[in-house]
C-alpha cells in the first residue's frame, strides 16, 4: 500500500487555487459517459450526488434508510462553522484553519484544513440561496453563535435543527436531480460489498432490504459517504443504523482505514437510565454557551442542586480553563466529567452525571430569550428524563459521538483504491485527533458541494476507467460471496440475537477502548473481541430468511463488521502510544490531567493495511507536518 | 410494570396481516416505546420467532423514520411527540396498547409495521425545491431576510416527513406535508421565483399518488409531532389557485 497524499507544492494559501487550475477537466458533453455511485445521501453524499448531477455526470445514489432526507446528518443540531466574520470579531479563513489544526491536536493533514476553511464560506452561501432558514437577527442578517474550542461567533444555526435544514436543503437539491432523471435514488438498499476490477474501484454488491435481493452496480467510481463508525460502542448519539459495514468491507478490498482509534466523546448527553437504554441522545454543544456546568464540591451530596449554595460547588470548567471555561474542546470537557464522577462527585443514578445549570442565563437573559435559543432541546430533555430543566439544572454524561478516524484519503478525497472516493465522516483527514463542535457538518457540505465534484474529474480524465459491466467475473465472485455470507448468518442457528453481541461488545469497547485507555485495558480488549467474535459466529441466532425483509439479519452483518473492526481500532490505540485530542492513554498525561504527545514519535497518521483473514493488519505512516501552525502544547486555561 | 401488546403482523404486501398478541411482564417506565419493542424483539428471537418489523433510525424525534399508530392514534397519546420519544411512563400497569402501521392508500405496508413512504419522496423531486446549482451564489448575507419571515419558514420547515398527517386524515391527505415545504418556500425570497409552479406540481403529484383531498378536519396537526399549523394549508391552496388562475409562475 502506498500512501500518496498528492499535496500540491507551493504556500497553503494557494494550494487549492492551484490545484483547481492544475487538475483535469472534463469535457462537459463526456461527462454524462460517466456513472458515479454515490453510498449515503447525507451531507456529504446528498450534496455530491446533486452536484456531480449537476455537472452532468450519471449518478446512482444509495441509502439504507426509506428517504434520502432521513440520513443520519438530520440529527445534527447546534450548528455550522463558516469563517464569514459577520460578527466583525476577527475571524478569517486563516483563524479557522488555526482553530482547527490546534482542536485536534496537530494530527491533521494542514493542507485540506485550510481548504476546508476557505470553502466554509461559499458552503453558507450556497445553503442560503437554497432556502436554508438560518437564524437571523432583526435587521434581516444571518445570526451566529459560539461553539466550543472558538473564541469567535462564526456557528451558523437554525434553531436546534441545523442538521435537519441543512439536509433538507441537500435533499432539495437531490430530489430536483431525481425528478430531471440525472440521479436514481436507492433507497432501503445497503452496501455489503464494494468490487475492484484490474485495480479500480468499478461497483458495488448491495442487499435490497425489502425483498433481499442482492445484486451489483457497476460505474467508473465509487464515493463512500457512509458516515462514521461511533456504534462500535452500541450506546452513541448515533442513529440505530449507523454502521462501520461499508468502510470496513472497502478495507477489506483494499482501502487503508486511518486513525481508527480516534472517537469523539461527546460531553454533553443525557445519562443512560437503565439496561434497556438503546440510545443516547445529544444534547447540543450549543448549550454549554449558557450552561453552567458544576458539580457538588462534597462526595455524595444528596441534597437538591437548588439547596446547595454557590460556595459548595465546584464549577470546574471554569476553575480550570478560565479562558475557555463552559467552552473548552469537547476531550477536554469530556475526560473532566469523568474525572469529577471517578472522584465520587457525580450526582444522578449511579453518580455518572454532572450538572449543566442555566439559572444564571434565566436570571441574566429571562426564560423567554432562553427558551428562544434552546427551547426544542429542553423540550427533548424533559421528554426524556421528566425533570424541567428551567426548574433544575440538566444532568449530563459524555457519550461516543463522532468518529475522526476513517479510510485514508489523499488531497483529492481519493482513497488507497484507484476510483474510489470517501467523504464526510467516513474519511479521515481533517479533524485530526478531537473535531471542534459544528465542523462535521461544514465538512461534510465542503466534500460533497466544493471539492468531490471537481476532483472526481481530474480522476476520469487521469485514469480513463474503459467499460465494465455487471458480467464480469469479479463481480460474479463478490456477489456469491455476499450471498454466501447471509446463507451463512441465518444457517448458525445458535441462541443469542445479533443486539446481544453488539451490546457486549459496545460494553467492552467502552470500558477498555472509551475515554481513558491503557495498555492493559487495550491489551485485555485485543484479547476479548476475537472470543466475542467466535461465540458470535458460532450462536448467533438469526431468525427469518434471506430474501425478506429482515432486521436481524442487517443487524447481524452490521455487528460481525464491527466485531472485525473493534480489533484493529484497539490496535490502533495500543500501538499509538501517547495521549492526543480523543485518544487519551492515561500513561501519558500531565500533573494536571492533560492529553500529553509524543510528536517525535506519532506526529503521523497511521494507516492499517488489511492483510487477510486471520492476519494482524499492517501499519503504514503517513508523516504530517506543520509549516504553518506550528507544533505547540495546546491550551485552553 | 406489565402490559399486553396488540400488535399488527402481515407477512408482505399482497397477504393479509392481522393482530397478534404479546405479554411483556416487565417493562420499566424510563423505556421509550421503541425500547420497549426492542425487549419484544429480543424475547420473540429467543423463542425463535420472527421479531416484528417497524422502522426506526434516529430515535431523537428528527428522522421521521418511526411511524406506528399507538392505541388508533399516529404516534401515540402525546402531543407534538413522535413514537421513538414516547416514554412508557405514559402507560399504566397492566395497559393493553395496539400497534399499526401508519395506514394509507398511497403508504402500502410492506411488512408488519414498515410502510413504504416513496410518494412522499415523489412529490418533492416533483418540486420541492429553489432550481439553484451549486456554485455561484450570492453572498449569505446580500439579502436580508426579516427574522419574521425566517421565524416563519423556519416553523414550515421543521417537517419531519413522518407522515402521521396521511395517517390521522379520514382522507389520507398529505396537504399539511405538501404545505408545509409549500410554505417554508413561499416565506423567503429565495423561493418566489417558482412559487406558483412549485404549489401547482406538488399539488398534481400528490393527487397523482393517491391521496385524498383535504376536508378541513385538522386531525393532521393534531398529531403532527412538530406541530406544523394548518394555516399553511390555506397558504399553500392560494398559491395553488394564483397559479392555476394566472397560469403563469
Ligand atoms: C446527535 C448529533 C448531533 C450532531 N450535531 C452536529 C452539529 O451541530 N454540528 C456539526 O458540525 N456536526 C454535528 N454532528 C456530526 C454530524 O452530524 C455528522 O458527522 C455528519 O452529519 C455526517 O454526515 P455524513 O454525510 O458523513 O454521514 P451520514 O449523515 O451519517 O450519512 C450516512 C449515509 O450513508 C448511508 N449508509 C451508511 N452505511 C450504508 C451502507 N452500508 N449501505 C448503504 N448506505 C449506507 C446512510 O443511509 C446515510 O444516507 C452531530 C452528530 C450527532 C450524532
Ligand atoms: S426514529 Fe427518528 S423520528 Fe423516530
Amino acid at each position: 500500500m502506498k500512501l500518496e497524499s498528492a499535496i500540491p507544492e507551493g504556500p497553503v494559501e494557494g494550494k487549492w487555487d492551484k490545484h483547481r487550475f492544475e487538475m483535469k477537466l472534463v469535457n462537459p458533453a463526456n461527462k454524462r459517459k460517466f456513472r458515479v455511485l454515490v453510498v449515503g445521501s447525507g451531507l456529504a453524499g446528498g450534496s455530491a450526488a446533486a452536484t456531480l448531477a449537476e455537472l452532468g455526470y450519471e449518478v446512482l445514489c444509495f441509502c439504507f434508510q426509506d428517504s434520502a432526507r432521513r440520513a443520519h446528518s438530520i440529527a445534527a443540531q447546534g450548528g455550522i462553522n463558516a469563517a464569514k466574520n459577520y460578527q466583525n470579531d476577527g475571524d478569517s479563513v486563516y483563524r479557522l484553519f488555526y482553530d482547527t489544526v490546534k482542536g485536534g491536536d496537530f494530527r491533521s493533514r494542514e493542507a485540506n484544513v485550510y481548504r476546508l476553511a476557505q470553502v466554509s464560506a461559499n458552503i453558507i452561501d450556497q445553503c442560503v440561496a437554497q432556502g436554508v432558514p438560518f437564524a437571523r437577527e432583526y435587521g434581516g442578517q444571518l445570526a451566529n453563535r459560539s461553539f466550543g474550542g472558538a473564541q469567535v461567533s462564526r456557528t451558523f444555526y437554525a434553531r436546534g435543527q441545523t442538521g435537519q435544514q441543512l439536509l433538507l436543503g441537500c435533499y432539495a437539491g437531490l430530489s430536483r436531480q431525481v425528478g430531471l432523471g440525472n440521479v436514481k435514488m436507492f433507497p432501503r438498499t445497503e452496501l455489503l460489498d464494494v468490487v475492484v476490477v484490474d485495480g479500480l474501484a468499478r461497483g458495488i454488491v448491495t442487499r435490497d432490504l425489502v425483498s433481499g435481493k442482492v445484486e451489483s452496480f457497476a460505474g467508473d467510481a465509487v464515493v463512500l459517504a457512509t458516515g462514521g463508525y461511533s456504534n462500535v460502542f452500541y450506546l452513541s448519539t448515533n442513529a440505530k443504523g449507523c454502521n462501520v459495514t461499508a468502510a470496513w468491507r472497502a478495507h477489506k478490498r483494499g482501502a487503508g482505514f486511518a486513525n481508527p482509534c480516534y472517537t469523539q466523546i461527546h460531553p454533553t448527553c443525557i445519562p443512560q437510565s437503565g439496561d434497556h437504554q438503546s440510545k443516547l441522545t445529544l444534547m447540543s454543544e450549543s448549550l454549554r454557551n449558557d450552561g453552567r456546568v458544576w458539580v457538588p464540591k462534597e462526595p455524595g451530596d444528596t441534597r437538591k442542586p437548588r439547596d446547595i449554595p454557590e460556595d459548595q460547588r465546584d464549577y470546574y470548567l471554569e476553575r480550570k480553563y478560565p479562558s475557555f471555561g463552559n467552552l473548552a474542546p469537547r476531550d477536554i470537557a469530556s475526560r473532566s466529567a469523568k474525572e469529577a464522577c471517578d472522584a465520587g462527585l457525580g450526582v444522578g443514578p449511579g453518580g455518572r452525571g454532572v450538572f449543566l445549570d442555566f439559572r444564571d442565563a434565566i436570571q441574566r437573559l429571562g426564560k423567554n430569550a432562553i427558551e428562544q435559543r434552546y427551547g426544542n432541546l429542553f423540550e427533548m430533555y424533559q421528554r426524556i428524563t421528566d425533570d424541567d430543566p428551567y426548574e433544575v439544572p440538566m444532568r449530563i454524561y459524555p457519550a461516543p459521538h463522532y468518529s475522526m478516524g476513517g479510510l485514508w484519503v489523499d488531497y483529492n478525497l481519493m482513497s488507497t483504491v484507484p476510483g474510489l472516493h470517501v467523504i464526510g465522516e467516513a474519511n479521515f483527514s481533517d479533524h485530526g485527533a478531537n473535531r471542534l463542535g459544528a465542523s462535521a457538518l461544514m465538512q461534510g457540505l465542503a466534500d460533497g458541494y466544493f471539492i468531490l465534484p471537481y476532483t472526481i474529474g481530474h480522476y476520469f480524465a487521469t485514469h480513463k476507467p474503459g467499460p465494465v459491466d455487471t458480467d464480469h467475473a469479479e463481480f460474479k465472485r463478490v456477489e456469491k460471496e455476499v450471498e454466501e455470507r447471509m446463507q451463512r448468518f441465518v444457517s448458525i442457528g445458535g441462541k443469542r440475537t445479533p443486539d446481544s453481541f453488539h451490546r457486549e461488545l459496545g460494553r467492552l469497547m467502552w470500558n477498555n477502548v472509551g475515554m481513558a485507555r491503557t495498555k492493559e485495558s487495550l491489551e485485555e480488549a485485543l484479547r476479548e473481541i476475537p472470543r466475542i467474535r467466535d461465540e458470535f459466529w458460532s450462536d448467533v441466532r438469526v431468525v427469518g430468511g434471506r430474501s425478506e425483509m429482515n432486521n436481524a439479519l442487517e443487524q447481524a452483518g452490521r455487528v460481525a463488521d464491527f466485531l472485525e473492526f473493534a480489533e484493529t481500532m484497539a490496535l490502533d490505540a495500543l500501538t499509538r502510544d501517547e495521549s492526543c485530542g480523543g485518544h487519551f492513554r492515561e500513561e501519558h498525561q500531565s500533573e494536571e490531567g492533560e492529553a500529553v504527545r509524543n510528536d517525535a514519535d506519532f506526529c503521523h497518521a497511521a494507516v492499517w493495511e488489511y492483510t487477510g483473514e486471520g492476519n494482524a493488519p499492517m501499519e503504514h505512516r503517513e508523516p504530517l507536518d506543520f509549516p504553518n501552525v506550528p507544533l505547540a502544547t495546546r491550551s485552553y486555561k | 410494570m406489565k402490559l399486553t401488546l396488540r400488535i399488527w403482523r402481515q407477512k408482505g404486501p399482497d397477504v393479509a396481516g392481522d393482530l397478534e398478541t404479546h405479554e411483556l411482564p416487565d417493562v420499566s417506565p424510563d423505556m421509550s416505546f421503541l425500547e420497549m419493542l426492542d425487549v419484544l424483539n429480543e424475547q420473540l428471537q429467543n423463542e425463535g420467532k420472527e421479531p416484528v418489523a417497524f422502522d426506526h433510525d434516529c430515535r431523537e424525534g428528527i428522522c421521521g423514520m418511526c411511524s406506528l399508530v399507538i392505541d388508533g392514534v399516529p404516534h401515540g397519546p402525546m402531543k407534538a411527540t413522535t413514537t421513538c420519544q414516547l416514554h412508557m411512563r405514559t402507560f399504566h400497569d397492566g395497559d393493553t396498547i395496539t400497534i399499526e402501521p401508519f395506514r394509507a392508500k398511497a403508504f402500502p405496508v410492506i411488512k408488519d409495521l414498515c410502510i413504504d413512504r416513496g410518494a412522499f419522496d415523489r412529490i418533492s423531486a416533483s418540486g420541492g425545491f429553489v432550481s439553484v446549482n451549486t456554485g455561484g451564489a450570492p453572498d449569505a448575507n446580500a439579502v436580508p431576510i426579516g427574522k419574521e419571515d425566517a421565524d416563519a419558514a423556519m416553523d414550515a420547515a421543521a417537517c419531519i416527513g413522518c407522515g402521521a398527517c396521511v395517517a390521522a386524515c379520514p382522507n389520507a391527505s398529505a396537504m399539511l406535508y405538501v404545505s408545509a415545504k409549500v410554505g417554508h418556500l413561499a416565506h423567503l425570497p429565495q423561493g418566489q421565483p417558482e412559487r406558483g409552479r412549485r404549489a401547482r406540481s406538488m399539488v398534481e403529484t400528490m393527487d397523482a399518488e393517491g391521496f385524498g383531498n383535504c376536508r378541513n378536519y385538522y386531525e393532521c396537526e393534531a398529531v403532527c409531532p412538530k406541530e406544523i399549523s394548518h394555516h399553511f394549508i390555506g397558504g399553500m391552496n392560494r398559491d395553488f389557485l394564483k397559479a392555476n388562475l394566472c397560469g403563469g409562475e
